[in-house]
C-alpha cells in the first residue's frame, strides 16, 4: 500500500478559483481522487456542495468530466453512464461523488438498487454530516448531539451505519477514509478501482462552516474524530473486515485519545451536556464492539479451516 | 414483412430497430410488454443491449439519461404514476439536451386506482421540454418511435421526445403490423449524434451551474428548437414515407378536412373511431371531418389553423381535464385557433370509459345543432359521461342562448 509522493500525478484536478468555502474537505477529498484515478475517472455528482464548487459556467472547479444529475439519482445515472461507455469500449472509471445526504437520505434507494445490480462504479459518499449546501440542515448521517439548522437543540438520533447497509448488500468492496489520512484515502480508491463491480468509500469531510471550526483546521478536525475512536478507518474486501492504520490500534480504548477533544473544538457541539456526552462514549463503544465481534468471529472461522 | 403485434411489441420491435443500446425501465401497467420483449430479444440474441432492471422509474430515466449522456442510444418505457415518479428527470433530460426517447403508454393517474386509459399523464410532460407525439394505431407507434430518434439526434433539435400510444386501447391489442427491415431503418437513421459525450479526458461538465442570464437564453434555445423541430419532423416523416411507404410528412392527420363544416379534433385512438363517426355523420348530412394530432410538442399550430380556416365548428375531445379551467387539448386549440370557429370542449372516455363512434358522432351531431341554433359557441367544458352532456364551470361562458341554459338546470 505504500504510495511514493513523487509518483503521484502533478496533474490539477480542483482548480484555483472554484466556488469552495476556505478550508473545505471536499476539494481536498477530490484532489486526492485526482491523484488516485488519474485521467480515467468520470464524475457523476448528485446535487450538494460539491455542485457549487464547480462555480458558474463558463468556468468548472473541478478538472475532471463531471456529469451534474439530481439528487436522487447519482447512483442509477452512473449505472447507465457505466454501461454506455463500457458497451464504447472506453476505458474509464465512473465514479459517484455524492454528499451525505444524497448518500444516505435521497439517494439511497438507487444506491442500494446499484449495489444489488453490482454495477461497475464507485461510490464515495462525502460525509460532511448535514445538508451543507442549503445551510446546515440535519441528514440521516448527521451525528448525535450535533446542532444544524433543523436541529436547534442538537439531534437526537444517531448516524445511520451507512457503510454497514451497503456492505450488507455483498458487494466487493467498501471502505471508509477520512480527508485526515490521504494515503489512505487513495490507497483505497486505487484497490477500488481496480475490483470489478460495486465499490463503496465512505469520506468523512469535517466541513468549518457547519461544523462551526477555524477553517485552519479540517484535517486536524478529520485526524480526532479517527483518534478518538468517532471515525473509523477500515475495510471490508469481500466481506472481510480489515481495519486499516491509525485505527487497528485503538480497539483498545485507553489507547483512544478522549472524544471531548474532537468536540470542544467545533460549535456544532458547544451545548453539550455531560449526558450528551456520555451517549457519545457509549455510541463509540457500541461502533468499536460491532467491530470486534466481526473480527472476532473471522479469527473463528479462520481456526476452523485450520 | 407484415405481422401482427400488440402496441406495445410494435415499440419494443421499433427500439431494437433502432439499434438502442440501453435500455433501462421499471414495471408499470400498461407498460411492462414494452420491456418484457425487449429483455425477450436481447436474451435471445436478436438485440444487442444492456438492460438495466433498476428499482423505480427516476432511476429508469436517470438511468437510461446516464446511457445517453455516455454516448449511446438510450429507450424507457412508462406511464402513468411511473411518469409523475419521473417528472423531475424528465426536466434534467431536456434542460441538458440530451436525445433520448421513451415511450409513454398513456393511463389514469390516482386515487382511486385506474389501470385504464387518461392523457393526464402523458399532457402532464408539455412543459419539460420533450417532443411528444401521440399515435393512432400500433404501426404508428412503431412508426413514431423509430422517427423519434432521428429527429431527437438531429442537430436543429437535441431534445428527447416522448411517443405516446393508448393503454390497452393500444398496448395490448393485436393489429396488423408491417416491421420494416433493418437495412431500411439503418438507411432511415444516420448513427447516433448528441451534443456533448460524457467520457475521460472530455474536461466538461454537463447540468453546472449558470448565471441568470444564461440560463434564459438556453431556455429560449430549447423553445427555438422546438420550432425547428417542426421542419426536422417534415422532412423526416417524408424520407420515412419514400422508404416505408407510410409517410408522416404533416403534424397532423386529417381526415375528410378540407370541405367538411365541422372537425373533431383530439389525440390519439380514439380519432380512428371518430374517423368512422365522420363518415356516419356525412351520411346524415352533416360535413364532418377529423383533425388529429399526431405532435403535441412542438405543436402544429399553422397545420392546426389552415386545417380549421373556415370550418363552422371544432369540437375538441379531451382524454383528461386541467382541473378549473377545460381539457388541456381544448386549451392548447382553442389559443391556436384564437376561438374563431366555434368551439366545444368535449372532457370524455377518462378512465378508460368506452367511447364508441356512436357516441363521438352524437357528440358532433350535439355540438353542431347548438351552432346551428345559437350562431356562434365558445364551450370550454361540456363533460359527455355515459350518453349525456354535463356543463362544467366557467358557467357564465359567453354562449348565447337557451339551449345550455336548459341543460345546466
Ligand atoms: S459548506 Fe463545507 S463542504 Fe460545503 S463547500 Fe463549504 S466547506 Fe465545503
Amino acid at each position: 500500500m505504500a504510495i511514493n509522493i513523487r509518483k503521484l500525478p502533478k496533474e490539477k484536478y480542483v482548480m484555483p478559483g472554484n466556488a469552495a468555502c476556505p478550508g473545505c474537505p471536499e476539494t481536498m477529498g477530490f484532489r486526492y481522487l485526482g491523484m488516485a484515478l488519474g485521467d480515467k475517472a468520470v464524475v457523476v455528482i448528485p446535487a450538494g456542495c460539491s455542485s457549487v464548487i464547480q462555480g458558474m459556467w463558463p468556468r468548472q472547479g473541478w478538472g475532471l468530466p463531471v456529469l451534474n444529475i439530481v439528487f436522487a439519482a447519482g447512483a442509477s445515472a452512473a449505472s447507465g453512464l457505466a454501461r454506455a461507455l463500457r458497451r464504447r469500449g472506453v476505458d474509464a472509471q465512473v465514479v459517484v461523488w455524492a454528499g451525505d445526504g444524497g448518500t444516505a437520505d435521497i439517494g439511497l434507494q438507487a444506491l442500494s438498487a446499484a449495489a444489488e445490480r453490482g454495477e461497475d462504479i464507485i461510490y464515495i459518499c462525502v460525509d460532511n454530516e448535514a445538508y451543507m449546501n442549503t445551510g446546515i440542515q440535519r441528514s440521516g448521517l448527521t451525528p448525535y448531539g450535533a446542532w444544524t439548522t433543523t436541529t436547534h437543540r442538537g439531534k437526537k438520533e444517531f448516524k445511520k451505519p451507512m457503510p454497514q447497509i451497503v456492505a450488507a448488500h455483498r458487494v466487493p468492496y467498501v471502505a471508509t477514509a477520512s480527508v485526515g489520512y490521504p494515503w489512505d484515502f487513495i490507497a483505497k480508491l486505487r484497490k477500488a478501482a481496480s475490483i470489478r463491480g460495486f465499490k463503496y468509500i465512505h469520506l468523512h469531510a469535517p466541513c468549518p462552516v457547519g461544523w462551526r471550526f477555524d477553517s485552519s483546521l479540517t484535517a486536524r478536525i478529520a485526524q480526532l474524530a479517527v483518534e478518538t475512536g468517532m471515525w473509523i478507518l477500515y475495510e471490508y474486501e469481500n466481506g472481510r473486515l480489515r481495519l486499516n492504520p491509525p485505527s487497528n490500534r485503538l480497539l483498545d480504548p485507553s489507547k483512544r485519545k478522549p472524544v471531548e477533544e474532537y468536540l470542544k473544538l467545533q460549535g456544532r457541539f458547544r451545548h453539550l451536556t455531560e449526558e450528551d456526552i456520555k451517549k457519545i462514549y457509549e455510541e463509540i463503544e457500541a461502533n468499536w464492539r460491532e467491530i470486534r465481534a466481526m473480527l472476532k468471529l473471522q479469527e473463528l472461522e479462520e481456526q476452523d479451516k485450520l | 414483412m407484415v405481422t401482427s403485434l400488440r402496441g406495445n411489441e410494435a415499440v419494443a420491435y421499433a427500439a431494437k430497430l433502432a439499434r438502442v443500446e440501453v435500455v433501462a425501465a421499471y414495471p408499470i401497467t400498461p407498460q411492462t410488454i414494452i420491456v418484457e420483449k425487449i429483455d425477450e430479444l436481447i436474451s435471445s440474441g436478436e438485440m444487442d443491449a444492456d438492460f438495466i432492471d433498476v428499482e423505480s422509474e427516476h432511476s429508469a430515466l436517470a438511468a437510461a439519461y446516464g446511457a445517453a449522456a455516455g454516448g449511446v442510444r438510450a429507450f424507457t418505457a412508462t406511464s402513468s404514476h411511473g411518469l409523475a415518479y419521473m417528472y423531475e428527470m424528465l426536466w434534467w433530460t431536456a434542460g441538458s439536451r440530451i436525445p433520448l426517447v421513451m415511450a409513454v403508454v398513456t393511463r389514469a393517474i390516482g386515487p382511486p386506482w385506474n389501470i385504464h386509459v387518461e392523457h393526464a399523464d402523458i399532457m402532464s410532460t408539455r412543459d419539460t421540454g420533450w417532443l411528444i407525439s401521440m399515435a393512432e394505431n400500433n404501426q404508428e407507434a412503431l412508426d413514431l418511435t423509430i422517427m423519434m430518434f432521428r429527429v431527437t439526434e438531429d442537430p436543429r433539435v437535441y431534445l428527447p421526445g416522448i411517443v405516446g400510444l393508448d393503454g390497452f386501447i393500444l398496448s395490448h391489442t393485436v393489429e396488423p403490423v408491417e416491421l420494416p427491415d433493418q437495412e431500411t431503418v439503418d438507411e432511415f437513421l444516420p448513427p447516433r449524434r448528441q451534443p456533448y459525450v460524457i467520457q475521460p479526458r472530455e474536461k466538461i461538465a454537463m447540468g453546472n451551474l449558470v448565471p441568470d442570464e444564461y440560463f434564459e437564453e438556453l431556455r429560449m434555445d430549447m423553445h427555438r428548437s422546438m420550432a425547428r423541430a417542426r421542419e426536422v419532423i417534415r422532412e423526416a416523416g417524408r424520407e420515412y414515407g419514400k422508404l416505408t411507404g407510410r409517410s408522416y410528412e404533416s403534424l397532423i392527420d386529417c381526415y375528410r378536412c378540407s370541405d367538411a363544416d365541422v372537425l373533431v379534433a383530439g389525440i390519439g385512438s380514439w380519432m380512428g373511431d371518430a374517423k368512422i363517426a365522420a363518415d356516419m355523420l356525412r351520411e346524415k348530412g352533416i360535413r364532418a371531418g377529423v383533425l388529429r394530432l399526431r405532435w403535441i410538442r412542438p405543436f402544429p399550430w399553422e397545420e392546426v389553423r389552415e386545417a380549421a380556416i373556415g370550418k363552422k365548428l371544432v369540437a375538441v375531445m379531451d382524454r383528461s381535464i386541467s382541473f378549473g379551467h377545460a381539457g388541456p387539448l381544448f386549451l392548447e386549440l382553442s389559443s391556436a385557433l384564437e376561438a374563431r370557429p366555434s368551439m366545444v370542449g368535449v372532457p370524455a372516455g377518462i378512465g378508460g370509459v368506452d367511447i364508441s363512434y356512436e357516441d363521438i358522432a352524437s357528440i358532433v351531431e350535439h355540438a353542431y345543432s347548438l351552432v346551428e341554433e345559437e350562431g356562434r359557441v365558445y364551450i370550454p367544458a361540456y363533460w359527455y359521461h355515459l350518453g349525456k352532456f354535463h356543463p362544467m364551470p366557467p358557467l357564465e361562458h359567453p354562449v348565447r342562448g337557451e339551449k345550455l341554459r336548459e341543460a345546466r338546470r
